[in-house]
């Protein structure tokens, strides 16, 4: 099978300047692949650089060398060397990316930031308010807080708010950055079903989970970060 | 990471291209080498302290100021691009007044302050050959209730509006031809902070509801977060960084670019 995600050698340093210039390797030799309906959970230590790749493969970070093959509508994109108008594309049509924390707009009704990314792919408002709605009530967010901006809500509440927007999309690929840390065990059981159900409709997806019961039950093949690592 | 998404390009050609722009003055370059190609439906954030160039450039890229070095060229409505410098000035006068808006920091530099709000968002209807009273006022209330303000003031000057209503008013003046691009020099600088980002965040449903491209200089990396797709990072007239927004400001690569965005005081 095709993998969605190819990722070959892929290496990351970041230099900062403004402390003399030092060399902070995060990681090297990143080679692995995800296929359609698979569910990759990156593991290891705090600090090894999980986040960092998933954020390289969204092309929020860059990388300094390798390639992250991402399939773009039949096309297989290159991250790590694409345009930036290129990768605008593969976020609004393929990739989508959940993460801990919801980067909240002034004054946009929580109902409206969820249904934003349907409506960015032609969804009629209508419709897609609906959908919005009927994910934020399974993440058990009450109705009267549709209408108000989640910059008031609580850490759970918007971190479902975030699950939400995540998943009402139709995109191939998903990244989710412990999407379950501040949840409930009523509210991680919804991720879970979403995540079963995203899998059954073929998307790929990677991983960080540190909530052990959420890891069994998501994962279906654990990459140990660890073999990554960039420090000598 | 940024949250805005692009638009469903309309056409693969560029819809503005700078090449190799330059502007010095005496012995002082302004502004050197800018080369960059911005497509419909873009937002494009420049970056860099006073002094950097970025508002120079904005001059040069909207024809107000001629370039030493370089040129601008521009996708018309009919699909040519041309170059600017090669339009006659009535030419680049219309193209001002139709297919581009240009929202100044200031916003009695872009408003006429002594008559009345609707007649400021009227008269660039009017330079489009609108000539029908009611019509015009009808589309000019339609437009500032867009911007949140209310109908009843369109008969006040704006020089009763408070700063952040003016600025509303500047952009309603500007959006109402329906332009395709829309030039913006820092425009929330001035305001208090709560004007700011009511003015931010309807900006940014503006921007993607009529899916304009649009090049905003502006010294605050939030509102280049919030309402850019690319940045680019200027210092001492030169482009030093250019990329996605949220990769540059979560992955700066350049020194100057790290120092601007570790500058920023957490909220």
């Amino acid at each position: 099978m095709i993998p969605m995600i190819d990722i070959r050698n892929a290496e990351k340093t970041f230099v900062m300047h403004l402390q003399d210039g030092i060399r902070l390797p995060v990681v090297r030799n990143v080679s692995f692949h995800v296929a359609p309906g698979e569910c990759v959970v990156l593991s290891g230590p705090s600090g090894a650089g999980k986040s960092s790749i998933l954020k390289m493969i969204f092309g929020n970070y860059r990388c300094d060398s390798g390639m992250i093959g991402v399939r773009h509508q039949g096309d297989v994109v290159d991250i790590a060397t694409a345009e930036p108008r290129q990768v605008l594309n593969v976020r609004r049509d393929t990739i989508g990316y959940v993460s801990q924390f919801l980067r909240a707009v002034p004054r946009v009704a929580a109902i409206d930031v969820v249904a934003e990314p349907l409506l960015a792919v032609g969804v009629a408002r209508e419709e897609a308010r609906e959908r919005a709605g009927a994910l934020l009530k399974r993440l058990n967010i009450p109705e009267r807080l549709w209408k108000l901006p989640p910059s008031t809500f609580s850490g759970g509440e918007q971190q479902r708010v975030n699950i939400a927007r995540g998943f009402i999309s139709d995109l191939p690929i998903l990244l989710l950055d412990e999407p379950t840390a501040s949840l409930d065990a009523a509210n991680r059981a919804v991720v879970v079903e979403l995540v079963a159900e995203k899998k059954r409709a073929g998307v790929a997806m990677v991983a960080i989970v540190h909530d052990d019961e959420v890891r069994h039950l998501i994962a279906d093949r654990l990459i140990d970060v660890a073999s990554f690592a960039a420090a000598a | 990471m940024s949250d805005i998404i692009m638009p469903h390009q309309i056409s693969d050609e560029p819809l503005l291209v700078a090449a190799n722009l330059g502007k010095s003055y005496g012995r002082l370059a302004a502004c050197r080498d800018v080369s960059f190609e911005l497509y419909s439906g873009e937002v494009l954030a420049i970056v860099g302290e006073s002094g950097s160039g970025k508002s120079t450039l904005l001059q040069l890229l909207s024809a107000q100021l001629a370039p030493n070095t370089g040129s601008v060229s521009y996708r018309m409505r009919d699909g040519v691009t041309r170059d600017l410098a090669a339009m006659g000035e009535a030419e680049r006068r219309f193209l001002f007044r139709t297919d581009w808006g240009f929202v100044h920091q200031d916003p009695a530099m872009g408003l006429r302050m002594a008559v009345s709000a609707g007649a400021n968002v009227g008269e660039r209807l009017m330079a489009v050959g609108q000539n029908h009273y009611g019509k015009i006022r009808q589309t000019a209330t339609s437009w500032l209730e867009r911007v949140e303000i209310s109908a009843d003031r369109i008969d006040d000057a704006p020089r009763t509006y408070s700063g952040g209503m003016r600025q509303r008013l500047q952009i309603a003046r500007n959006l109402v031809t329906e332009p395709r691009l829309v030039f913006m020099d820092e425009p929330t600088g001035g305001l208090d902070v709560s004007v700011q980002a009511r003015l931010l965040d309807m900006m940014r449903t503006l921007v993607s509801e009529l899916g304009l491209s649009a090049i905003i200089v502006t010294h605050d990396l939030a509102v280049a977060r919030l309402l850019s797709h690319r940045v680019m990072v200027m210092q001492g007239g030169r482009v030093i960084e250019t990329g996605l927004t949220d990769q540059v400001l979560d992955d700066p690569r350049e020194p100057y670019t790290q120092l601007l965005v570790s500058s920023i005081l957490p909220a």
